[in-house]
């Protein structure tokens, strides 16, 4: 205890009385940013003028402030890794970036940080980079308002804008990622907050996890991405009224869902995307109040799936409200607004008195011979989706929404 | 006027004329005669264009009919069955024809003729059958064309039109005008044409005056003339 | 042309049959915005309509005028007139107060709904342009199969099958052999089978507008070329257009080697 607060004063000291000011510009007495990282002392704060500095390869090795006024610009000239943080309480502020060289053998990116706690990256930009901020067995870091814009154009030869590797406790929010591989990757991180983002026009993923557990995203949006969100081999993540639209192509969707447990999904909106969601082995999840609008599947659903809920969801004008591609059923579907519901309600109680079968035949023989889909609401595809909707042979018997509300589901 | 040469013409199975000539010069009024069958209309609807031969050249006016419709401008046809819309008025009706071919003011006088004032606002659905052909004779003859095409002209006509109809007939013959006329009346016939042309399966078997007709049967009268013709074939 | 065209059009207008045919359009307009409370799942259900019901409405309406006109037509052959302008003008007839009943029958209840300011107008609009070529094309083929037939209950029949097959027998057969050959590539004998029906073809014009995200998800090139781009539409269009021409163009030849 007396050790303790032998260290917290010494602290408080060297903070409020070492701590100084170091600034960089052109005509400054420190002229580089490298120079000003070597003169300073922990816990100083650098405050770097408008200007553009040619420079890579700078190692944040004691706790700084680095701070750019007027947006200033580290140019990287594509030689390397610009900012590589290794010291604990850092934090980086209103800079302009570009410019990080490519290699296929190193992940270069515009800010690393490494082993570190507590950082913060806020009111950057990137431009030009191969990774954007790259967050390495660090933890307890904040990443706000940054704005990435990548060129990538192929999957293989891009990076990602924001990754986090073995990384826990990590704000990230309000930041633009466009135009990169994944907008935001998580690997091994978990307890990870993601909100407010715009992630847009990635080439593979919006938001990607692997591994990672007990992480929430919210408020994002994510569109025109290759796919929205994948998240995969992953353990109660929360995903909350995020936007996912317009992944259109052969293998996009607004989410993937790859050996999920235990997950809520709740809130979102996925409107015309090619598949909704898209499922693959995951159990145990909640789907509570999402809109499926317009899309081309809103949900398809692969391989085993186990104890799914689906309630109080709105399914609007899809082309196919549900896909299976076997005729077992474990999950549940329940109060939910199916838009092409024929059913009636005499009894007036909101609920249909028929039951809704979501699944169609159809949409089985399209997943068994894919350009039959020319055919969709031809009237003789209409009568065999009726026929089989009387006495189910390919689909699941048991799937059905008991209880299809009559009005669209409101929370 | 109208010259036909080696005409043909089957309907599925039936041939109905079979290789027939004929030559009408200008001027005077010629009755088509002819058992049922024996293929009076199809001729007629032959020269209108209305049956396509299979074979055989018309012409009329000396133009090939085939080369170019205009020649039925100079044709005015009664159909044998007056079959028109019955939703039309006959006031409408009247206007619409002349609209479709072009503007004339002999249809007052028609009108007036045959006392159809009164029927001119009702629809043609509620007209009896003599009325109606009344209504049909009115149509053909307001354009005042070279040709004339009867077919059938006094069905269903009471005596007082019919006697307007003969004096009509007469004036434009007196006006140079051809005129064609099938029916079955012997007596109208006898009483009206100058000359006969008489069909008998699909060819013309004769052709000339009433009196000729009469010599070459050896008959006193024409209908039995007619009659002798037809046992003398049946026989 | 244009004066039979006139009369033909003319006598439609009195007959009460354009009326039931506006009312009903008008009714289905009503109901189904009033009703649904919705402008794009009327739009839907409207697409299912228009794709079963005018062409049958159009093949049915057609025969019936023809034989039901057979005194005009004969007044009209009696008169020194082509014949190419009595069929056509009776044809155009027809066709044009069947489309126009479509158009305001359906159009009007949009209108006052608030279709000028709803996103749905495109949607809308191209669901009648299809509308009215199905008009176009079944009465022309209805027109081919009364002029071949003198017989009514025939031409009817005829009419009847002829709108079973395209509208749904003719799928069923497509989908057999989609299935039955589906280790090949099938992407364009598919897009080809839909050129053929003109049925198929304004259906898809009409899930390029509605359903294009599911179409993206087929992994086809040419499937890609043509609905990821302008492509199918206009080929769309000029294979309905094309779906006009030629039962029009039988129209005249037929009409003019009949004998009346």
């Amino acid at each position: 205890m007396k050790k303790l607060v032998v260290f917290m004063s010494v602290m408080l000291m060297t903070v409020t009385s070492v701590a100084q000011k170091l600034e960089v510009c052109k005509t400054c007495a420190i002229t580089t940013v490298q120079a000003a990282i070597t003169q300073a002392k922990p816990f100083d704060t650098i405050i770097i003028r408008k200007g553009i500095y040619k420079e890579f390869d700078l190692n944040v090795d004691k706790p700084l402030t680095i701070i750019g006024k007027n947006q200033p610009v580290i140019d990287g000239e594509l030689k390397g890794e610009i900012i590589t943080i290794t010291s604990d309480n850092v934090a980086i502020d209103g800079l302009i970036i570009k410019n990080v060289g490519t290699s296929y053998t190193s992940d270069y990116a515009a800010i690393r940080v490494k082993r570190s706690k507590n950082f913060t990256i806020q009111n950057v930009v990137l431009e030009k980079l191969f990774f954007g901020i790259y967050i390495e067995r660090s933890n307890d870091g904040k990443i706000l308002n940054n704005k990435i814009i990548g060129d990538a154009v192929e999957e293989y030869n891009s990076g990602n804008g924001i990754q986090l590797w073995y990384s826990k406790n990590i704000q990230i929010e309000h930041n633009v990622v466009q135009h990169v591989r994944d907008g935001i990757y998580l690997e091994f991180s978990d307890f990870c907050t993601i909100k407010n983002n715009l992630s847009s026009l990635n080439v593979r993923y919006g938001l990607h996890f692997m591994f990672s557990n007990d992480d929430v995203y919210e408020n994002n949006e994510f569109s025109n991405n290759g796919a929205g969100v994948a998240v995969m081999f992953s353990k109660r993540i929360k995903m909350y009224n995020n936007l996912f639209k317009d992944n259109w192509g052969t293998a996009s969707y607004g989410m993937l869902l790859k050996e999920i447990n235990d997950a809520e999904i709740i809130g979102n909106t996925f409107h015309d995307n090619t598949i909704g969601i898209n499922i693959e082995g995951s159990n145990r999840i909640i789907y509570k109040h999402n809109n499926f609008r317009n899309n081309g599947w809103a949900i398809k659903v692969r391989g085993a799936c186990y104890t799914n809920t689906f309630t109080e969801n709105n399914f609007l004008y899809n082309s196919f409200d549900i896909a299976y591609n076997s005729n077992v059923n474990d999950n549940t579907f329940d109060r939910n607004f199916w838009s092409s519901y024929t059913g009636y309600d005499l009894n007036k109680n909101g609920i249909g008195d028929i039951p809704y079968r979501p699944v169609k035949l159809f949409s089985y023989i399209v997943n068994r011979t894919p350009e039959t889909i020319i055919l969709l609401r031809s009237m003789f595809i209409d009568i065999i989706d009726f026929s089989e909707k009387v006495s189910p042979v390919f689909t699941p018997d048991d799937l059905m929404d008991n209880n299809p509300l009559m009005k669209k589901a409101t929370w | 006027m109208v010259t036909i040469q080696g005409l043909h013409k089957k309907f599925g199975k039936n041939l109905v004329l079979s290789g027939l000539d004929l030559s009408i010069s200008a001027g005077g009024i010629f009755a088509i005669l002819g058992p049922n069958g024996s293929g009076k209309t199809t001729l007629i609807k032959s020269v209108l264009g209305m049956v396509i031969p299979d074979k055989g050249d018309i012409t009329v006016l000396g133009k090939n009919i085939t080369q170019n419709s205009d020649y039925r401008h100079q044709i005015d046809y009664l159909p044998q069955i007056a079959n028109f819309p019955s939703n039309l008025k006959v006031r409408e009706l009247i206007k619409m024809i002349k609209d479709l071919r072009k503007s004339t003011k002999e249809d007052e006088r028609l009108i007036e003729l045959f006392k159809l004032t009164p029927f001119l606002d009702k629809k043609l659905g509620q007209l009896s059958g003599g009325t109606k052909q009344k209504v049909n004779l009115v149509l053909t003859f307001m354009f005042d064309s070279p040709i004339i095409i009867l077919d059938e002209p006094t069905s269903g006509l009471d005596p007082i039109s019919m006697l307007r109809l003969k004096d009509l007939i007469q004036t434009e013959k007196e006006k140079g005008k051809t005129i064609l006329i099938t029916s079955h009346i012997m007596s109208f016939v006898e009483e009206i044409s100058d000359e006969i042309v008489f069909i008998l399966e699909g060819k013309i078997y004769f052709k000339g005056t009433i009196s000729e007709l009469k010599t070459k049967t050896n008959q006193p009268d024409f209908e039995h003339a007619i009659a002798s013709i037809l046992t003398d074939n049946h026989a | 042309m244009l004066k039979i065209l006139k009369y033909s059009f003319y006598d439609l207008m009195r007959s009460r049959w354009s009326y039931v045919y506006f009312a009903f359009y008008l009714l289905l307009g009503i109901v189904l915005l009033f009703l649904n409370n919705d402008l794009s799942k009327a739009v839907i259900t409207l697409m299912n309509v228009i794709i079963i019901l005018v062409p049958l409405i159009g093949t049915i309406f057609g025969v019936m005028y023809y034989y039901n006109s057979k005194e005009f037509t004969e007044l009209l052959l009696a008169q020194p007139l082509k014949r190419s302008s009595i069929f056509l003008g009776q044809y155009l007839g027809v066709a044009i107060s069947l489309s126009m009943s479509l158009i305001l029958g359906l159009g009007l209840p949009f209108v006052f709904y608030g279709l000028f300011e709803s996103s749905a107008i495109w949607d809308f609009s191209l669901l009648l342009i299809t509308g009215t070529f199905l008009t176009l094309i079944f009465t022309a083929l209805a027109f081919n199969i009364a002029l071949s037939n003198e017989n009514k209950i025939k031409g009817f029949g005829y009419a009847i099958l002829l709108w079973l097959f395209l509208a749904v027998i003719y799928d069923g057969i497509f989908l057999m052999i989609l299935i039955g050959f589906e280790e090949y590539p099938l992407d364009k004998v598919s897009l080809i089978g839909t050129m053929l029906n003109p049925i198929d073809l304004s259906r898809t014009l009409i899930l390029l507008k509605l359903d294009i995200s599911a179409l993206l998800g087929y992994t086809g090139a040419i499937f890609k070329q043509f609905f990821g781009t302008s492509f199918g539409l206009i080929v769309s269009f000029i294979a309905l257009s094309l779906w006009v021409i030629v039962p029009v163009l039988r129209i005249v030849y037929k009409s003019k080697k009949k004998d009346f």
